[in-house]
């Protein structure tokens, strides 16, 4: 909403200043009174400030049209109150010999500090510029064209050479306010100057309080409205005689224009006057093009409608239209039509000032995406006492102005509901507050904003508080308890710390992702976020199975970027594009990590139910709704290539690969305080030979898979675009159990017995296979066991392999003797071979 | 090499002086220690002249052989002191020149694995928590992927709600199964409000998302934190107490906040609030921080409080935009980069 300064002057005793000081108040001080009463201020425009003289009246004497160029020129004589007119070329063509024209004459600065000079052109001389509507400010559009003035506005006052900028009512002030959809009634210049004069303690003239003629008997036209159209006020005027060609008078177009909205042409134009000066949209209808009653209704399904955008229009049974014996003739409180559409040979017109349904309008709009001033309005609630005060403004403007005759027969449906009083209990403000107004400073504070507040009829200590007319927000107590509070400043609020209880902290699973995110920050891997929206063929691209549960996954209905309109099911393709954008901007090894939501939708999972708001859904219907959100557990992602160790002075560095990723989940269990059994799998996106399957034991001491590690598939290296080799691993921390309370071990102070066993297995079988029989055969003398050697070689034969582990025994309550030690080494090494056919190494 | 003791004599004192006295001169010649072990069995080997003296005195006539066992046995102590303090003179020194020799350069590079890094956001939102969790509240979480309803519905934001464009929602296909992206983390206060009673103290980080295209100051997706607080005669006071604590932790002990007047479907009054920052670059001024207000009852009541008993407020702010100010962030689109430089330049305490 932009509001002039200079408007609200109409309504409010409101004068500038430069400086500070009594008698009237600063910008600044006007921008801080609107924050102040909840109206942001998005911009301050100061119009025509910049414009330096001589900027004057100028009358054009002739016209030459000069040919052989681009485009077309002009070379004009205008006269601008001296001896002779001057010489001035003009690429504009909308003014013709004898009109009034704003002229700059060297010497000028015009608005962006455009400075005017004497100058040859075109092969002319051109000693001054014809002013266009940009060039002095008041419009941003570069094709807005000449600014034409009507000579006979101007005339009884004015002669050709007169200062030009004071005649165009500049400079001015122009605020442009961000309006809350609460306040609606802030979307008109009478709603700004209303809260102005609240905030700076000035008299307000309320531009509606205006005695008007009420509804006759007779209407001006016949109408009909249908109960099913939910329009609860319906004023209309009709004028006839209406000269088409009068033209909209400077004042009028002036404040138009800076409210950002164009000149069109006098109906037109009176209309918007007055939606911006009162905040009621107006529709005006050439009289003469409507067939027979006028019907305002619901649409029929299938019903079209050409709006005034040129646009055909498809309508929906929830509509409201204004319909003739053609058909509609007007989507409500949204647009026109195109067929009743005022011209420029309109002689009668029919003024429609209704009320309408907000959610109505909002759906229509939404419907259409039609948002117009008018919708925009309506949505937000309209004063519903303006319908006759507009309607009769507009019947005075284009009498007055455009030279009609007022039918004098008046319409004005009205179905109002009266809306009951709001029981208010006058300590509310306080309480909510923390603070003491008193009922006094309350009852005044709504009483500034149009309320009438009475004694309670139940109740002879509350209050009966109507709001006005143009509140429609107001229907709670709380409501009015905002408006106390606005009104008496929120800076008078104090500061208190509320008496919060203990806190337990952070949950099992909070803890886990902080210790997990720092494990893997200190191991060296850098956290990164990444936006949750993937392509399309991402399942291709990764190689998903036909049935791999995450093909299935969340679609975005407006994705942002139509190539990415998935929800993530894994957190690999953001962790991998990081990755590959780090390669590409130069860097050699990178490692990252990430945690965050997948988005796990189930088949034939339910909509989530539209559950009521005026009290509390049931368990049943929250466990529904509950159930519609797709499962979404938080996983842990990383990703690495390049570089693991680095090489330096002290030798060579260590390139990442797949025990670096497997490596990572252990990091993570350790995080977590848990184990995690690593298993030979294949899975996508991994290299079948090199991917690791990380599970955990189940509760009832089975396997659960919770993730997986290893190095890419080629394939998808390829297709991602990675380095060759780049690792990665990925699992489900929610799935990782909050692990029991440890119990603190034993220390023996005994010395152990430290033996290395070499054993040779088939090269096919798992290491862990092999420290799980050592393990199990050792007994409990064996304190800890490392694999420190793998070795295969043509002395071992083919397919075979030599696993070397160093074991070290320990006894809790004495020195063990070698023979003890050997012995349990020897039935460890037995098991294996058992276990995994295992041979000792010779 | 040392003068020759007689096999068959019994060495005179003058002898065994003369003795001594070429052991010390013979000890204290060397210069390191190998040196000083060759020259030690010459003075105090088996052989050496002193030990084949001791070998005679058992010869000796009983009356001489006490004295002259105490003069050999003199000599023996003093070749011996010579030669310790000798051995120890020349350690000290072997040792001092060792220290000087194995000297390295110690500003020479020492990391061998990369250091790694926290992303700054998930920083920030770890001390946010810590400092509610000082303050007695406890943190809440819930899915992104949301029912609309309590993404709008439950918060007063009704179907045909203008609030409702005003927040530009990713909605998920079909569009009537009801589900969104959260605009906002206030559904986890709806959830929380649904599961359990009050007293309530919570706060709600996390992501959220709206369809803005990427620039400097907007992305789809962002952090925010929102609190709720749901007690007995819980008032406005309460929530700019609450505030500006959050701001002097985060923006200093001079930090202050300021309210303007606005509108949100779910708190009412509503206030945006604006943080004073000291330290801000470019100098002091106000920063616009985040919205706040009192709990409308109407969300009180469709998520199961009773409002006659039971006041709340709530209050949200961008996480990101916390860190845009307070760390100079000059670009929001350098947080969901993944550049590896972005999350380094920030310390693990933020």
């Amino acid at each position: 909403m932009r509001v002039p300064v200079s408007w609200l002057r109409d309504f409010i005793a409101l004068e500038l200043r430069e400086e500070a000081g009594p008698g009237g108040f600063t910008v600044a001080e006007l921008d801080a009174a609107l924050v102040r009463s909840g109206l942001e201020v998005e911009a301050v425009h100061r119009i025509g400030d910049e414009l330096r003289g001589p900027i004057v009246i100028g009358e054009v004497v002739s016209i030459v049209e000069l040919t052989g160029f681009k485009k077309p020129i002009r070379h004009c004589q205008v006269d601008v109150g001296e001896a002779q007119p001057r010489s001035i070329v003009c690429g504009a063509r909308n003014f013709a010999v004898g009109d009034w024209v704003v002229v700059s004459l060297p010497g000028a600065v015009l608005a962006g500090g455009f400075e005017i000079t004497a100058r040859t052109t075109y092969g002319q001389l051109s000693d001054g510029m014809i002013c266009a509507l940009d060039e002095l400010g008041i419009s941003p559009d570069h094709h807005s064209g000449i600014l034409v003035l009507a000579r006979e506005e101007f005339a009884g006052q004015l002669r050709p050479g007169d200062d030009a900028v004071a005649a165009l009512g500049l400079p001015d002030v122009v605020f442009e306010l961000a309006v809350t959809p609460d306040r609606g009634y802030c979307l008109s210049i009478r709603g700004v100057a209303r809260e102005l004069s609240s905030a700076l303690n000035l008299a307000f003239t309320d531009p509606a309080e205006l005695s008007v003629p009420a509804a006759t008997d007779a209407q001006p036209y016949p109408v009909r409205l249908d109960a099913a159209a939910r329009c609860d006020r319906f004023a209309a005027r009709v004028v006839r005689g209406f000269n088409p060609d009068s033209a909209t008078p400077w004042w009028m177009q002036r404040r138009l224009l800076l409210s950002g909205v164009r000149s069109i042409s006098l109906a037109v134009d009176v209309t918007n006057y007055l939606m911006l000066e009162l905040g009621q949209p107006m529709h005006a209808y050439d009289l003469a093009t409507l067939q027979g009653q006028m019907v305002v209704r619901r649409a029929h399904a299938g019903e079209k409608l050409q709006t005034l955008d040129g646009t055909q229009r498809v309508l929906d049974p929830e509509d409201v239209v204004i319909a003739d014996d053609s058909g509609p003739i007007g989507l409500a409180a949204v647009m026109g039509g195109a067929t009743t559409e005022v011209s420029s040979s309109t002689t009668q017109l029919f003024i429609e000032a209704a009320h309408w349904d907000p959610v109505v309008v909002a759906r229509s709009a939404r419907r259409h995406q039609l948002g117009s001033e008018a919708s925009k309005r309506f949505e937000r609630g309209v004063d519903t006492e303006l319908g006759l005060v507009a309607a009769q403004r507009a019947v005075r403007l284009l009498v007055d102005l455009g030279g009609a005759v007022a039918d004098p027969n008046v319409l004005d449906f009205d179905a109002r509901v009266p809306s009951l009083p709001i029981e208010l209990d006058p300590g509310l403000p306080d309480r909510v507050a923390g603070a003491s107004y008193g009922a006094d400073a309350a009852r005044a504070a709504l009483q500034a904003i149009g309320c009438t507040v009475e004694t309670g009829t139940d109740n002879a200590e509350s209050w009966a508080v109507t709001p006005p007319s143009w509140r429609p927000d107001l229907s709670d107590p709380i409501d009015l308890v905002e408006e106390v509070l606005r009104l008496r400043g929120y800076d008078a609020i104090g500061s208190q710390l509320p008496p919060a209880p203990a806190s337990p902290g952070l949950t099992f699973a909070q803890r886990r992702l902080r210790g997990v995110s720092r494990a893997l920050a200190e191991d060296g891997y850098v956290e990164v976020i990444s936006y949750p929206f993937t392509v399309a063929n991402i399942a291709e691209i990764l190689g998903f199975l036909e049935d791999d549960p995450r093909r299935s996954a969340c679609t975005l209905a407006n994705p942002l970027d139509d190539a990415e309109p998935l929800l993530r099911t894994s957190l690999l393709p953001g962790v991998l594009k990081a990755l590959a954008r780090n390669v590409a901007r130069g860097q050699r090894g990178v490692a990252l990590f990430e945690s965050g939501l997948v988005y796990l939708p189930e088949a034939g999972a339910s909509p989530a139910p539209r559950l009521p708001v005026d009290a509390r859904p049931s368990d049943e219907q929250v466990a529904q709704l509950y159930a519609a959100v797709p499962h979404q557990p938080r996983h842990i992602a990383v990703a690495l290539t390049g570089e693991r160790l680095r090489s330096g002075w002290w030798g060579s560095g260590e390139a990442a690969d797949w025990s670096d990723a497997v490596d990572a989940a252990r990091t993570v269990a350790a995080a977590v305080g848990i184990q995690l059994h690593v298993r030979q799998a294949e899975y996508a996106p991994w290299h079948p030979g090199r991917c690791a399957e990380l599970a955990i034991v189940g509760p009832a001491g089975s396997m659960s898979v919770v993730g997986h590690a290893g190095e890419l598939h080629p394939g998808v290296v390829a297709r991602l675009g990675l380095p060759p080799r780049t690792v990665a691993m990925e699992l489900d921390l929610d799935a990782l159990p909050e692990p029991a309370v440890p119990c603190a071990p034993r220390l023996s102070a005994f010395p152990p017995a430290l033996l290395d066993v070499a054993l040779v297995v088939p090269a096919d079988t798992p290491a862990s296979a092999v420290e799980g029989a050592l393990r199990a055969g050792a007994g409990d003398l064996l304190e800890s066991l490392r694999l420190f050697d793998v070795f295969s070689g043509a002395q071992l034969g083919e397919d075979n392999k030599s696993l070397a582990y160093a074991l070290t025994f320990r006894a809790a309550d004495r020195t063990l003797t070698l023979a003890e030690a050997t012995a349990a080494r020897d039935t460890a090494v037995e098991r294996a071979r058992l276990v995994v056919g295992a041979k000792l190494r010779s | 090499m040392p003068e020759h003791m007689s096999d068959a004599a019994v060495p005179s004192p003058e002898t065994l002086d003369s003795a001594v006295a070429q052991a010390q001169r013979a000890f204290n010649g060397v210069t390191s220690l190998d040196e000083l072990a060759g020259v030690k069995p010459q003075h105090l080997g088996d052989n050496a002249p002193l030990a084949l003296a001791r070998r005679h005195i058992g010869e000796l006539p009983p009356p001489q052989r006490g004295e002259v066992g105490r003069l050999v046995n003199q000599a023996r102590a003093a070749m011996v002191q010579a030669y310790e303090e000798r051995l120890a003179q020349l350690t000290t020194e072997r040792n001092a020149q060792m220290l000087v020799t194995e000297a390295v350069d110690v500003t020479l590079p020492t990391t061998r694995r990369p250091h790694g890094a926290r992303h700054p956001l998930s920083s920030l939102t770890d001390r946010i928590c810590d400092l509610f969790i000082g303050m007695g509240y406890e943190i809440a979480e819930g899915p992104e992927v949301e029912a609309e309803w309590l993404n709008f519905d439950a918060l007063n934001i009704a179907p045909d709600h203008p609030a409702r464009s005003m927040m530009d929602t990713f909605f998920l296909e079909p569009v009537d199964a009801g589900l969104v992206l959260r605009t906002h983390t206030s559904p986890v206060q709806a959830r929380t409000m649904l599961e359990r009673k009050p007293p309530i103290y919570v706060i709600c980080p996390g992501n959220v998302f709206r369809t803005d295209e990427p620039d400097a100051t907007h992305t789809p997706l962002f952090q925010q934190v929102e609190g709720l607080v749901v007690d007995k005669g819980i008032t406005m006071a309460h929530l700019r107490g609450t505030l500006d604590y959050f701001a002097r932790a985060m923006f200093g002990p001079d930090a202050v906040t300021r309210w303007r007047p606005s509108y949100f479907p779910f708190t009412e009054p509503s206030a945006e609030f604006d943080v004073w920052f000291p330290q801000a670059r470019g100098g002091a001024r106000w920063i616009e921080w985040g919205g706040c207000g009192m709990v409308n009852p109407r969300v009180l009541t469709a998520c199961g409080v009773d409002p006659g008993i039971y006041s709340g407020f709530a209050f949200g702010m961008g996480i990101g935009r916390t860190l845009q100010f307070r760390h100079g962030l000059p670009d929001a689109r350098d947080l969901f980069d993944g550049d590896v430089r972005f999350s380094s330049a920030f310390g693990a305490e933020i």
